[in-house]
């Protein structure tokens, strides 16, 4: 294994750590409640970003494989009675299916062509969603929470552990992806598909496998959402909120290196719980507009390439 | 007649809702090429991914609405609001070219979220100001309906129908028969041709997406006389611009013409025979058919 390899891997053993003992020490539930939130937008962006910034395939439905894990899981749930485990394992596949068919369907047209489809996805999906009775239709389903708190004392603890699996587990893949052969060739789709092409990059199958990958892990974040608000309807299942995200996040995180979009989901799904809460949701959205194109204005790059640059800059300056 | 409305069988009461049906959807056929023309060119045309066409449409509703309080005619208040849009499309584009077009990634991840950026802001900007309320606009010739035949038009749908008409027929003649018209769609062929030829195309462009944003000053005074719009309308339009649009065939003006009335009769079926719950998946569903089976469109290039 490499120095930074092991250094990833220290890093997300003690993330791990750090919050298995938050969830000895601290006592309000509320941390627990925002924190599932926060992290959930970790697992979206990275998962956005391994097609959006690897690729440079903008999907807009983000909001179609999160919908789906969700509504998988309370089908795992209602018709087979199942663990969480088994719940987030049958999301993460129907999901993972649902990108590998609209990549199928649109990733050897131009990429705006694959964005629109992303959004059609969502709206055709929820539209079924909302016509099917045994999830519950338009409005909604009661999720009953299993009486048994496990191990670490809350329901909404263990989710929150959950999720900081999911999270690490998320970034662990992005990062096994990129700084592997798959990487190189995503980005060589992004910087020149033709020119990849015509080199012999089999560039339909490494969108494939990115759109397959970047689906499962959304419909894997939205799975634990069934049981997290215990009352699922499509509106909020479906919401805008999930796609607006997960796109401005890596944007303003930065699209090239892993740790972009786990930054910018930390930041803004920070700002998000805090924002909403106190003053109001449509500032919020606001704010992600306004930052969306300051960013891709000022700093393609984002956070990620400015510090890097500024980095580079002080290196420069220090050395004789 | 109670049952007429449940009653899909193959009867004569049927086949009269299906005739209504197919009526009105032309009528609204027509409207939606109307509100699709500026994507087919900004889009179509000039290969721009403007995301925020249908943000803008409702920006043009809400002028409207705004106007209307004033007492001017929503029609009226469209064409006023034209010159207006024109201008801010054109520095639009000009910032688009500025930081995209001469960077080479015009059709990068950076623009499309650029634009998508400006999409949200609008939408934002008009829950702040107006809220998420319905808004609607008077005039006289909404609220009342004629009969032709048996069928019951609303007279609103009428109007929209003949001004959309005029318009979109309009607009297709003078990218077809005048000298800039014909230079926006040498830009979309061969700029290098054109830079040839003594014509700057940047400017061309630059006029062309001015056309297009204008287009939706008067498609969003349309919207708003048809129906009451709310900012979450502009989910619905981006299905069904972008379903016009790539069902034609990017670049096709006619095509635009022709699959709006095949986007209206189709969303007018499937509301009479399965109701509004499937109604709004009708564009998208159809988006995406044409994307697997056909993305070049009916009549594209």
């Amino acid at each position: 294994m490499t120095r930074a390899g092991a250094k990833f891997w220290v890093g997300a053993a003690a993330v791990m750590l750090l919050a298995l003992a938050a969830t000895a020490i601290l006592k309000n539930e509320y941390w627990f409640y925002a924190g599932f939130v926060v992290l959930q937008f970790v697992v979206l962006a990275t998962a956005w970003n391994i097609l959006g910034g690897y690729a440079g395939y903008v999907n807009f439905g983000t909001s179609a494989f999160v919908g789906a894990g969700t509504y998988a899981a309370i089908v795992a749930i209602k018709a087979l009675a199942a663990p969480l485990g088994v719940q987030i394992l049958l999301a993460a596949g129907i999901a993972g299916l649902l990108g590998f068919a609209t990549g199928l369907l649109t990733l050897r047209l131009r990429g705006i062509f694959f964005s629109i489809a992303t959004v059609a996805v969502a709206i055709v999906l929820e539209t079924f969603i909302v016509n099917w009775r045994f999830v519950g239709g338009s409005t909604g389903i009661q999720i009953l929470r299993p009486v048994d708190t496990g191990l670490f004392g809350s329901y909404t603890k263990m989710l929150f552990l959950v999720m900081v699996g999911l999270s690490v587990a998320a970034a662990a893949i992005a990062r096994t992806l990129e700084i592997s052969w798959i990487g190189r060739g995503l980005r060589a789709v992004r910087d020149n598909e033709e020119a990849a092409e015509s080199c012999g990059v089999p560039t339909l199958r490494l969108k494939l496998i990115a759109c397959t990958i970047s689906g499962a892990l959304m419909g894997a974040a939205g799975a634990p959402m069934a049981v997290y608000q215990s009352y699922i309807e499509p509106a909020s299942a479906f919401s805008l909120n999930y796609s607006i995200l997960a796109l401005a996040m890596p944007i303003v995180g930065g699209t090239a290196h892993w740790s972009g979009p786990v930054l910018g989901a930390l930041l803004f799904g920070t700002l998000q719980q805090v924002v909403s809460a106190t003053i109001s949701s449509e500032l919020n959205r606001l704010v992600i507009g306004v930052m969306l194109i300051v960013f891709v204005v000022g700093a393609p790059a984002g956070i990620v390439g400015l510090w890097r640059k500024w980095a580079a800059k002080r290196a420069g300056a220090g050395s004789p | 007649m109670i049952q007429a409305g449940t009653d899909t069988g193959g009867d004569a009461l049927s086949f009269e809702l299906l005739l209504d049906a197919i009526v009105l959807g032309m009528l609204v056929g027509c409207f939606y090429a109307a509100v699709s023309i500026g994507l087919s060119i900004s889009f179509g045309l000039l290969d721009v991914p403007q995301v925020a066409h249908p943000a803008m449409l409702l920006l043009g509703s809400y002028g409207t609405y705004l106007l209307g309080r004033w007492g001017l005619d929503p029609l009226l208040a469209g064409v006023i609001l034209m010159p207006i849009f024109f201008l801010f499309g054109m520095a639009l584009y000009r910032g688009f070219h500025e930081i995209f077009e001469k960077r080479g990634e015009a059709t990068g991840i950076g623009s499309l979220a650029f634009f998508f950026g400006v999409a949200l802001i609008i939408e934002v900007g008009l829950i702040m100001v107006f809220g998420v309320d319905q808004r609607a606009v008077e005039a006289p010739y909404i609220g009342s309906s004629i009969t032709v035949g048996d069928i019951p038009l609303p007279i609103r749908m009428v109007v929209a129908f003949v001004v959309a008409l005029l318009f979109t027929g309009g607009l297709i003649l003078y990218l077809a028969k005048t000298f800039t018209g014909r230079a926006i769609r040498a830009v979309a062929q061969d700029e290098g041709a054109l830079k040839l030829m003594g014509v700057d195309p940047v400017k061309i462009k630059q006029w062309a997406f001015g056309i297009a944003t204008a287009t939706t000053a008067l498609a969003g005074a349309l919207l708003i006389v048809i129906t009451p719009v709310d900012p979450n309308y502009y989910r619905l339009y981006i299905g069904r611009t972008f379903c016009v649009v790539v069902l034609a065939g990017p670049g096709s003006m006619g095509g635009t013409l022709i699959a709006g009335l095949i986007l209206g009769i189709s969303e007018s079926i499937v509301l009479t025979m399965f109701g509004a719950s499937w109604a709004q998946a009708v564009s998208f569903g159809l988006l995406l058919v044409v994307l697997g089976l056909r993305p070049q469109g009916l009549f594209g290039r």
